[in-house]
């Protein structure tokens, strides 16, 4: 073997070898967690609230305050988002304002997640009175998401050939006409696949929850959308660290539940991009 | 005409979002500011970025933001030393080496790291990692700096290997060509020819991925050892920004110098991750070109 050839064969190994040291420890960890927590998942376990200072019982009222928030995400952060990037792909010209909204969402998308906790904090829960609320952390998660849903969007929208928009406008239709029935519909894919996984993401925060409506331990459902709620990260988070005496299989099943909540929501997106681009016409 | 009123409704709204995505990032930094700049009236601001101590409910309180930032600087270091050269390597794995059908699995494992709640990675770093090293390296505690490196490691590498892998796909297929062509092997191709290429990309992937570690907050909060000096090395306890402000948030009386206080931090790291999305953007840029 010529020494270029050797070279080669000891690159590729430490390439591999790299490559295994971020793959083992992810198998390890998703394996860690489900072998430790499986034995207390229970149908009790999902469906109860939980008791004696949270040592005992379920953690129906954290499940159901992560979707109550990812839904409350949703229905600020879809319609924002997929509007502001119809605005920069169809509507746009290349003009200072523009300019300042593609760098708001570059700049929204980098900011620390604990910073958006303490901006929902004074805007939602101190300055509109929100209190810390359902309302206060869905806006809160909403506006961390909004970068996602817009680039997701973006994206989307972009990929749809300019030929669409071309014909339709010949036609006579207007400049809306064309973007609601020749751009958007062959963008939903897109869009869908975007914002579910930013939603995933949403349901997995913890810092921009933590003053905004995250409790630490209300064991009834909320009544509207003032109440506090628990959240599933959140809980995660007092119980190994904050509650003295803790059954180690509490935490390791609502890890467990945590990540197959957000592992869902990431397969769900998959399928729909899969399904969607078996059915692209171009 | 109720389609021209309808149409001009909706389009007002289409450019409404976008002028509240700006509306939004100025509410934000003013909202920092405003309540940072009122630390500022009580507090001089250069005992505020100079001071070596912070201890926020010591009389008289002290606010020295240095052990602070130190600890976000240890933490962050330590992660860069060790994820920048496993992602770049992993990257170029997956996009050069690894056969097609791999390929895919290792691209979906990454995305799996990526989806992982920082919360569960904390509890995993609380339950095993810390223990393990402390054992492992003799330490009195294992919350400390290494830890929290090692952990913030592991969430910048899904960023620093997406981006980077994007970035070396995407060099054109005639450079290759040309480097086969004149005899080099497919390891000299990839190191001599694509990587440069596709360098301004990794260095975008490396700054998003960089960002992302100063800027996560409950695994630093859960695994550092929450302690607020500055930190003697990265096998120390310490705290970053980020935990601090999680951390004491709920404690800090509204409108009180402490609640102030860690606004300034929160502005601090708002700019810090403006810089660097600013840097990380200009190569994204130049990648495009």
């Amino acid at each position: 073997m010529s020494t270029a050839k050797l070279r080669q064969q000891i690159a590729f190994i430490v390439l591999g070898a790299a490559t295994l040291f971020v793959i083992v420890p992810i198998l390890l960890t998703i394996f860690y967690v489900i072998k430790n927590g499986i034995g207390a998942i229970s149908w009790e376990f999902i469906t109860q609230p939980p008791r004696n200072g949270m040592r005992q019982g379920g953690i129906f009222p954290a499940i159901v305050g992560t979707i109550l928030l990812v839904v409350g995400t949703m229905l600020f952060s879809l319609p924002l988002g997929v509007l502001a990037a119809i605005y920069l792909v169809e509507y746009a010209r290349d003009n200072f304002f523009t300019r300042l909204v593609k760098l708001s969402v570059v700049n929204l998308s980098g900011i620390p997640s604990i910073v958006y906790g303490l901006f929902g904090f004074t805007l939602f829960v101190l300055f509109l009175r929100l209190g810390t609320s359902i309302l206060a952390g869905s806006l809160t998660l909403a506006i961390m998401s909004l970068p996602v849903v817009v680039t997701a969007t973006k994206e989307a929208l972009e990929s749809v050939p300019v030929s669409f928009r071309e014909i339709s406008l010949s036609l006579g239709a207007t400049k809306w006409q064309t973007v609601r029935h020749c751009v958007l519909p062959y963008a939903v894919p897109g869009i869908l696949t975007g914002t579910v996984l930013s939603l995933g993401r949403a349901a997995g925060e913890t810092a921009p929850i933590l003053f905004t409506v995250a409790a630490f331990y209300l064991p009834r459902l909320p009544r509207s959308v003032f109440d506090q709620v628990m959240a599933l990260p959140y809980h995660l988070y007092v119980i190994s660290t904050q509650v003295p005496n803790m059954p180690t299989e509490i935490s390791f099943a609502t890890g467990f539940v945590l990540i197959a909540l957000v592992f869902l929501m990431n397969l769900a997106s998959i399928i729909l991009r899969a399904h969607y681009r078996k059915k692209r016409l171009w | 005409m109720p389609r021209r009123i309808s149409e001009f409704i909706v389009e007002s709204l289409i450019k409404l979002s976008g002028l509240l995505v700006i509306i939004l990032v100025f509410l934000l930094f003013l909202f920092l500011l405003k309540d940072s700049l009122s630390l500022f009236g009580i507090y001089p601001l250069g005992k505020f970025l100079f001071g070596r101590n912070w201890l926020p409910i010591s009389e008289p309180p002290r606010f020295g933001v240095v052990p602070l930032f130190l600890g976000s600087l240890y933490v962050t270091v330590g992660a860069i030393i060790i994820c920048v050269p496993v992602g770049i390597a992993s990257a170029m794995f997956i996009a050069e080496v690894a056969p097609k059908s791999l390929k895919h699995v290792l691209k979906s494992l990454v995305e799996i790291l990526a989806s992982i709640p920082s919360v569960v990675l904390g509890f995993i770093g609380i339950r095993w990692l810390g223990p393990a090293l402390r054992d492992v390296l003799g330490l009195t505690t294992g919350m400390c700096g290494l830890t929290g490196s090692l952990l913030l490691a592991f969430m910048a590498l899904p960023t620093i290997i997406s981006i980077s892998e994007d970035a070396i796909v995407g060099v054109p297929r005639t450079y290759k060509e040309a480097a086969f062509g004149l005899g080099a092997t497919r390891w000299q191709t990839l190191w001599r020819v694509i990587l440069p290429s596709a360098s301004s990309g990794i260095i975008a992937g490396v700054m998003l991925g960089i960002g992302r570690v100063i800027g996560e907050t409950m695994v630093a909060m859960m695994v550092t050892g929450n302690s607020p000096v500055v930190p003697k090395s990265i096998l120390a306890p310490l705290r970053t920004l980020t935990a601090t402000i999680a951390g004491e948030m709920g404690e800090a009386v509204s409108g009180s110098e402490h609640y102030f206080a860690l606004f300034a931090v929160g502005l601090v790291l708002f700019v810090i991750a403006f810089i660097i999305n600013l840097i990380a953007d200009a190569f994204l840029r130049r990648a495009r070109k």
